[in-house]
């Protein structure tokens, strides 16, 4: 840590005003940054740790710890405080971006490989899973109708139930909600595919389809949608609600024009995270839908495929081409949720009311 | 305009003047009906867990809650939780030890201490990682993380061994609950990031004002209206990640190396999850078999319940502290 | 109705994308792979040669083990390139989901890599009016013991050493049991990583089999279990899983289908039966130890009972056999031409000779012309 404490400089000890604090100079963090990764480096090596990891964790360890002993040397415990909520945030940063970089990276490097318009524009029809070749589009097009068909059921149903369980729920009726919203937060993906195995496809006798996938899917995202709508629109301040409604406006025009706006940024956020839960599922999809190498387009008959499903049976298969096959449908389906995702939220700004941020 | 008032909101629906209006009654009607058809098929697929559980549990030779072992195709069958209990709550409480702090860290840096420039991108990218479907999450954990980690075990075995639960006495990569916890804790940082970092960007920035005024540094702002005000929000967004860390199947599977053997060194592989033991259970199991995995399922929902009752009963006692309106 | 406005605008919006979506994607979407620039690989056999359709046609779905989803994926390439407007979809999702998705008829026919038991016939009848599910073998492979050993290229090995590895009773590369099989061969003073299925599977239950009948001292866990009884050594998830995991680890060892070991360049263990010569992990050595199996069926049944310890020259004896599982009488009549045009070329004699181009083993002889016999008189 020695030369954390070198990089103070006497200069800014000298006399103030007393309504100023003595203040550390603006590059402090990232001379102090750039310290503890040489100490970082310099334990490890000095060690001889082989996992970086460990290497990172000193260093952050030493940033913390040396911007903690300087500020309070300096500026005081509170300022002290507030650098170390600091620097811990930004420690939090940098630990979490590392790994999940690393994944973006690993896929899209990986995924690179094959993925090209032959790749999207193609089924697997005819070719071998061993050997090269072949595409991606039909599991696309399972996917697209899958994961639409579940989010037109689910999407509705799960921000009507949270609108009922902020605006009117109250009593046993919405505890009882409140309840099983809850308990199914934690259902495994499976359990859905077998309940709507034995009641759609055993008990009413209907064969495989995109639709069938599509309903155990849509019970998977409701209770996601739920909770964080219901999270979103209790944040929406009474006073717009009151405001509203004291100009004379309908409770439910209340709702639609006031509350469901205000809170448009985060309900598409939560409704973004269930399709993306959704769209990776293999379990409930590889039970009702049963997966092919063909292109069906009708999501209401016939098997179909779906892009969960695909890497997961093409990394099953092992060879190279396969594999890669895996990464770079896996791209694909990173590539379509970030769609979605960027649309999703083209419209939540187009239709939010402007406020202060 | 931004609320100190937190009268609850549910007091004014016995306004019964503007519930009369048709557009309130069926837009009140709808969503009421939303809320029912919810609750039926929740109940429905509830009562359905419960009828094949007990078709499972009453035919299982020993106690479903002790046994070790997981054999319901054996004569008489064998099958028991202990161990799939054991892995899934470990394995979670080591993933949400990592990712709350860590998200609400990542949160904070987005709404409030990231340069703006930086806040929009990176606020995308974690929306982004967020929709990364879990199967990605399993191929990049089997093929990246565990031999990262191996070091890092080697490192805990060495340094924190003392401690029992670091202590690895089996060979063998880093196919353990430890690294099934971290992994967890990576994939569901961005879902508790994402949802936590909506709440602190909806904190009144009046209270914030107020509180730079009268100068306070920005962690005393943070600390007084930023985080008090998010705090159910913060527990839901943690219950959420939880909800996936509990239920992850196929990430687990990839990453794991089960055994039905109970063990505190949580370095060695072994243990289970429930979500996992489906998955591997599941395609050879018969009918019977199936019936098992659904009512390990069960017990599963039975652990979300009491960690999701948890969380609402915190939120419930702090509401009055909190600067939030509901 | 104004209400719905805002949902519904938002579904709508997605809607519409997923719908203009659809429309585009499909108009450029192509079943097609037969482009000669791109098609790549090899074109593994003939197509289009003596397959007849016999009036095969529409879509027919099957489902089972995934150990011989490679062969079918060879057949069902063949078949369909021959027979225009037929569909043969096979999902390799597990001997025992496909024996339930049979049993539930969803399916044509389930592949199994063990037989029928009593109960699942009993069941089958539910389906089958007027029949029983019956056991028709078609596939047939080594199961392959991989290892990485820097410099140690061909490893021998007996029935009762690999219990013991698996059972981690042996747990040092240079162990005198191993060393004995392996005159010269430099052996390192490690541990043995031993790998095996975290999942259930057939393939794990004919390990067990074989090491039960071949190593009965050494291998006392129950041979019928699916899921691996022993509890040590570490686990992976399917068969590629653990060809990965023997890949990535030096000194480690593990079992899976042959296929794996050849795409992952794995070395595999030969083994030492008794015979004159140790049997290396091959289709045709595989061949020989399903010769020596006994037909245990009867009538339209044909179940083998395999010769574990058979010490027969060249015979391999850790093999794994596939069963087509169908009703005799009783398939539903819409796929019925379709599944029997499709069997009848899986078990004709082209069908089982593009088997060892994919490292699976074809039906010896006599038993190929049992099944074959049976295949025509399915209804």
């Amino acid at each position: 840590m020695s030369h954390a404490v070198q990089e103070r400089p006497v200069a800014f000890a000298k006399p103030r005003g007393p309504l100023s604090h003595a203040r550390l100079p603006r590059w402090t963090p990232l001379a102090v940054a750039a310290g503890s990764i040489a100490a970082g480096v310099g334990i490890g090596l000095a060690a001889g740790w082989h996992s970086k990891v460990q290497w990172g964790l000193v260093a952050a360890l030493v940033f913390v710890l040396a911007t903690y002993a300087i500020t309070t040397k300096v500026e005081g415990s509170r300022q002290a405080k507030d650098r170390i909520a600091t620097s811990l945030v930004w420690v939090c940063f940098v630990l979490a971006v590392v790994p999940l970089l690393s994944l973006a990276w690993v896929t899209i490097s990986k995924g690179m490989e094959v993925l090209d318009v032959y790749f999207l524009t193609h089924s697997m029809n005819g070719v071998l899973d061993v050997e090269a070749g072949g595409g991606v589009y039909h599991a696309l097009l399972g996917t697209i109708e899958q994961v639409g068909i579940a989010t037109v059921i689910a999407a509705p149903i799960g921000l009507l139930t949270a609108v009922y369980l902020v605006e009117y729920g109250n009593g046993k009726l919405a505890k009882a909600v409140t309840f099983f919203v809850d308990v199914m937060t934690g259902i495994p993906s499976i359990v859905a595919g077998l309940f709507i195995l034995s009641t759609w496809t055993l008990m009413l006798d209907f064969g495989p389809s995109g639709f069938a996938g599509a309903m155990a899917l849509a019970i998977l995202m409701m209770p996601v949608v739920v909770r964080s709508t219901e999270e979103m629109l209790k944040l929406v301040p009474n006073e717009l609600r009151e405001a509203s409604l004291a100009l004379g406006v309908p409770k439910w025009r209340t709702i639609l024009k006031v509350v469901l706006p205000t809170a448009i940024g985060g309900i598409t956020t939560g409704v973004m995270l269930a399709v993306a839960r959704i769209t990776g599922e293999t379990a409930p999809v590889l039970l009702l839908v049963f997966g092919t190498k063909l292109i069906n387009p009708n999501p209401f008959e016939g098997a179909q495929s779906s892009l969960p499903l695909y890497v997961y049976e093409q990394y099953a298969v092992g060879t190279d081409a396969a594999v890669a096959r895996a990464w770079a449908a896996a791209l694909v389906l990173i590539a379509f949720v970030m769609i979605l995702n960027l649309v999703a939220r083209g419209i939540a700004r187009w239709k939010a009311p402007k406020t202060g941020r | 305009m931004v609320t100190t008032t937190p009268p609850a909101i549910k007091n004014r629906s016995r306004r019964a003047k503007s519930a009369a209006r048709p557009g309130d009654r069926i837009f009140s009607g709808l969503s009421k009906g939303s809320g029912i058809t919810l609750l039926v098929i929740m109940a429905a697929i509830a009562a359905f867990l419960t009828y094949r559980t007990v078709l499972a549990v009453s035919k299982d030779s020993t106690n479903f809650f002790t046994t070790f072992e997981w054999n319901p195709a054996g004569d008489p069958p064998v099958f028991g939780i202990a161990v799939l209990a054991f892995g899934t709550v470990v394995s979670s409480v080591i993933a949400m030890a990592i990712a709350v702090p860590v998200a609400i860290g990542i949160a904070l840096f987005i709404s409030h201490y990231a340069p703006r420039k930086l806040a929009k991108p990176l606020a995308y990218v974690v929306d982004l990682l967020a929709a990364v479907p879990s199967i990605i999450y399993g191929l990049w954990g089997a093929i990246f993380l565990v031999p990262y980690l191996d070091g890092l075990n080697q490192w805990l075995d060495q340094y924190l061994g003392w401690t029992y639960i670091f202590d690895k006495s089996a060979d063998g990569v880093a196919r353990n609950l430890f690294t099934v916890g971290i992994l967890l804790a990576i994939m569901i940082l961005p879902i508790i990031t994402n949802v936590t970092r909506e709440v602190f960007l909806q904190a009144p920035k009046m209270h914030e004002e107020a509180a730079l005024a009268l100068g306070a540094t920005r962690w005393e702002v943070v600390r007084m209206a930023v985080l008090p005000f998010g705090r159910s929000g913060i527990i839901s967004a943690s219950m959420l990640g939880l909800g996936r860390a509990l239920g992850e199947t196929m990430a687990v599977a990839v990453v794991l190396s089960p055994s039905f053997v109970l063990s505190g060194h949580l370095l060695d592989p072994g243990g289970g999850t429930f979500a996992q033991n489906i998955a591997a259970k599941f395609n050879e199991a018969n009918e019977f078999g199936r019936d098992a995995l659904i009512a390990s399922g069960l017990v599963l929902f039975v652990i979300t319940l009491l960690v999701n009752g948890a969380a609402r009963w915190i939120i419930a006692r702090r509401k009055e502290y909190s600067g939030a309106n509901a | 109705m104004k209400l719905s406005r805002n949902n519904g605008l938002r579904a709508s919006a997605i809607g519409a994308l997923v719908v203009s979506g659809a429309l585009v994607l499909s108009a450029c979407g192509s079943d097609d792979n037969n482009e000669p620039t791109k098609s790549g690989g090899k074109q593994t056999s003939a197509a289009a040669s003596n397959i007849k359709c016999d009036g095969a046609k529409g879509q027919l779905l099957a489902a089972g083990s995934s150990a011989q989803e490679n062969a079918m994926d060879l057949w069902v390439k063949n078949f369909q390139a021959a027979c225009e407007g037929v569909e043969v979809n096979y999902q390799g999702i597990g001997s025992g989901g496909g024996i339930t998705k049979f049993n539930q008829g969803q399916v044509a026919f389930a592949g199994s890599d063990s037989a029928l038991k009593d109960e699942e016939v009993a069941e089958s009848k539910k389906i089958c009016k007027g029949g029983t599910g019956v056991n028709l073998p078609m596939v047939g492979g080594p199961i392959a013991i991989g290892y990485k050993l820097e410099g140690v290229d061909n490893l021998v090995l007996d029935a009762s050493t690999i219990a013991k590895i698996f059972d981690t009773k042996i747990t040092k590369w240079n162990d005198p049991a191993i060393t004995k099989l392996n005159p010269g061969a430099k052996l390192p003073d490690s541990t043995i990583q031993a790998f095996h299925r975290s999942d259930e599977s057939g393939t794990t239950q004919n390990l067990g089999k074989y090491l039960s009948t071949a190593a009965a001292a050494d291998w006392k866990y129950d041979p019928k279990t699916k899921s691996w009884p022993a509890p040590g050594g570490q686990a992976a998830n399917g068969s590629s899983g653990v060809a990965q995991a023997v890949k990535g680890a030096e000194g480690s060892i593990g079992y899976f289908e042959l296929s794996h070991a050849t795409a992952n360049k794995i070395s595999t263990v030969s083994v030492n039966t008794g015979a004159s010569a140790p049997v290396a992990a091959t289709s045709e050595n595989a061949s020989k130890a399903i010769a020596a199996a006994k037909v245990k069926g009867t009538g339209n049944d044909v179940a083998l009972s395999l010769d574990y310890a058979t010490k027969a020259e060249g015979a391999y004896p850790l093999v794994l056999v596939t069963y087509e599982i169908a009703c005799d009488k009783g398939n539903k009549a819409e796929t019925l031409p379709t599944l029997k045009a499709f069997l009848n070329y899986a078990i004709s004699e082209e069908g089982q000779k593009v088997l060892t181009s994919a490292d699976y083993a074809p039906m010896p002889a006599e038993i190929a012309a049992k099944v074959r016999a049976i295949v025509p008189t399915l209804s």
